[in-house]
């Protein structure tokens, strides 16, 4: 009987070195280095992204929009120019969270089962914050702020007044009575849909800026000095006159106030790519809360499942300071 | 089984962790005060091809991500082979995507502003 069984075991000669089995040649568990291998493909395909938005402003080199200008909003503080001040606060409080979910996987490994939780607990919350904080700035972003003008070759035109002060379209457009309005299903074809119209057109902003000599037309060209070109009142004039084709507020897929419509196509995409993993992230960690209040892993004898999503969501915080730096900072 | 591989890191590492958060809090302020200033001799100098800001921003970065991966995703206790398979790997190609598309980027640049189209319409 005994003989039969070792005729059909293979010894590889290998057993109790690193690579003979029943090992974990890295030093990490299975679970673990799977994780790694996720995040290091993850971290690959957020460098597609960023690579490809780098490849888009290297492109537009001398027409990029400035994000300073972009997102200067903060909450409470409407009408004030506040360059950096939310998105920084969005990094804090992402950071924060991290340092959270790294003191819970530090009371994991002490087998400290209320400290874990309440680490993953506020965890949690910065995860939901850092959500919502997004989302008010996204909303920021696609409602847009001053309006602008665009060109038949797809160009932004801002309006300035004699200062440089940026001004918005409802200061500068002549209201009439007779303005289209909006297609709703409910008023003629129901079939038929159309996104929002704006309420000035082209014409009232013509007729305002006839009206008013303190108007000049800021183009998303760089000037030697590195700032966005103002044109003459006469320069101004020609381009309304010969290349704006229509308004254009707030930012979307296809248009954007700020400058080129891949400016706005990269943000939604790389900023909601990174949102999406921070949203699952929350919903990991959740999970991995109620496993903890359970006492799951202390019957496991082990909290590294902690210490993997722990991981995930290190690596989160880890791509949002690349996002942070190349679309607010350079 | 699960237990003795944690086992020699008992002691608590949570004064290295808030080193680590302090670190990172100093240079975010940093950066944000640098972009919101913009200091004029740093946007004035330029090396390979790009402002001298622009470079302190991106070293800032890949320091912040130093510490991050390091400290907080615990790669300093990771073995050598893990550390290089992860790192090594996701740095070259990295590396080399961001090396073809910036200079095929600037390469459309050229064309656009020295080429035959004009856009000014």
């Amino acid at each position: 009987m005994t003989s039969s069984m070792d005729a059909t075991v293979v010894r590889t000669g290998t057993e109790g070195k690193t690579w003979g089995g029943g090992n974990q040649p890295l030093g990490a568990s299975y679970g673990k280095l799977m994780m790694w291998f996720f995040i290091l493909s993850d971290a690959l395909t957020f460098t597609g992204f960023l690579s490809a938005y780098g490849f888009s402003r290297f492109k537009f080199m001398d027409s990029w929009p400035i994000a300073d200008e972009v997102f200067n909003h903060f909450p409470f503080l409407h009408g004030v120019d506040a360059p950096m001040y939310y998105v920084a606060l969005m990094t804090f409080i992402l950071i924060f969270s991290s340092v959270t979910m790294v003191l819970a996987v530090d009371a994991g490994h002490q087998m400290k089962q209320g400290k874990v939780t309440t680490y993953m607990f506020l965890t949690i919350i910065g995860g939901l914050i850092f959500l919502g904080s997004q989302a008010w700035e996204w909303s920021n972003f696609i409602s847009g702020e001053y309006g602008a003008l665009k060109t038949k070759g797809g160009k932004i035109l801002q309006f300035v007044d004699g200062e440089g002060h940026r001004v918005a379209l409802e200061d500068i457009a002549v209201m009439h009575e007779s303005e289209r309005a909006t297609h709703e299903s409910n008023k003629g074809l129901w079939f038929e849909s159309e996104s929002t119209v704006s309420e000035f057109t082209l014409e009232s902003i013509k007729e305002g800026f006839a009206a008013n000599d303190d108007l000049y037309i800021r183009t998303l060209d760089f000037n030697e000095e590195g700032e966005k070109t103002v044109l003459s009142r006469a320069e101004s004039q020609n381009w309304l006159d010969n290349n704006a084709v229509g308004v254009v507020e707030g930012a979307n897929l296809t248009e954007n106030e700020y400058g080129p419509p891949l400016f706005a196509d990269f943000f939604f995409f790389i900023t909601g790519f990174h949102g999406f993993h921070v949203a699952s992230g929350v919903v990991i960690n959740i999970i991995i809360f109620f496993n903890v209040i359970l006492g799951t892993y202390e019957r496991r004898g082990s909290y590294e499942m902690v210490e993997k999503v722990g991981l995930y969501w290190h690596f989160v915080d880890l791509v949002w300071v690349f996002v942070f730096t190349f679309f607010y900072l350079v | 089984m699960a237990h003795d591989s944690t086992a020699h890191q008992h002691e608590s590492s949570t004064k290295r962790i808030w080193q680590v958060f302090g670190i990172l809090s100093v240079v975010t302020i940093v950066e944000v005060i640098l972009g919101i200033f913009r200091p004029p001799f740093l946007t004035e100098t330029s090396i390979v091809g790009m402002h001298l800001l622009n470079w302190i921003f991106i070293i800032l970065t890949l320091y912040k991500a130093y510490y991050i991966a390091w400290a907080f995703m615990h790669m300093e206790h990771e073995t050598k082979g893990l550390r290089r398979a992860v790192v090594w790997s996701g740095v070259f190609l990295a590396i080399y995507l961001i090396f073809i598309l910036l200079t095929e980027g600037d390469y459309i640049y050229e064309v656009y502003k020295n080429g035959y189209i004009a856009w000014d319409f």
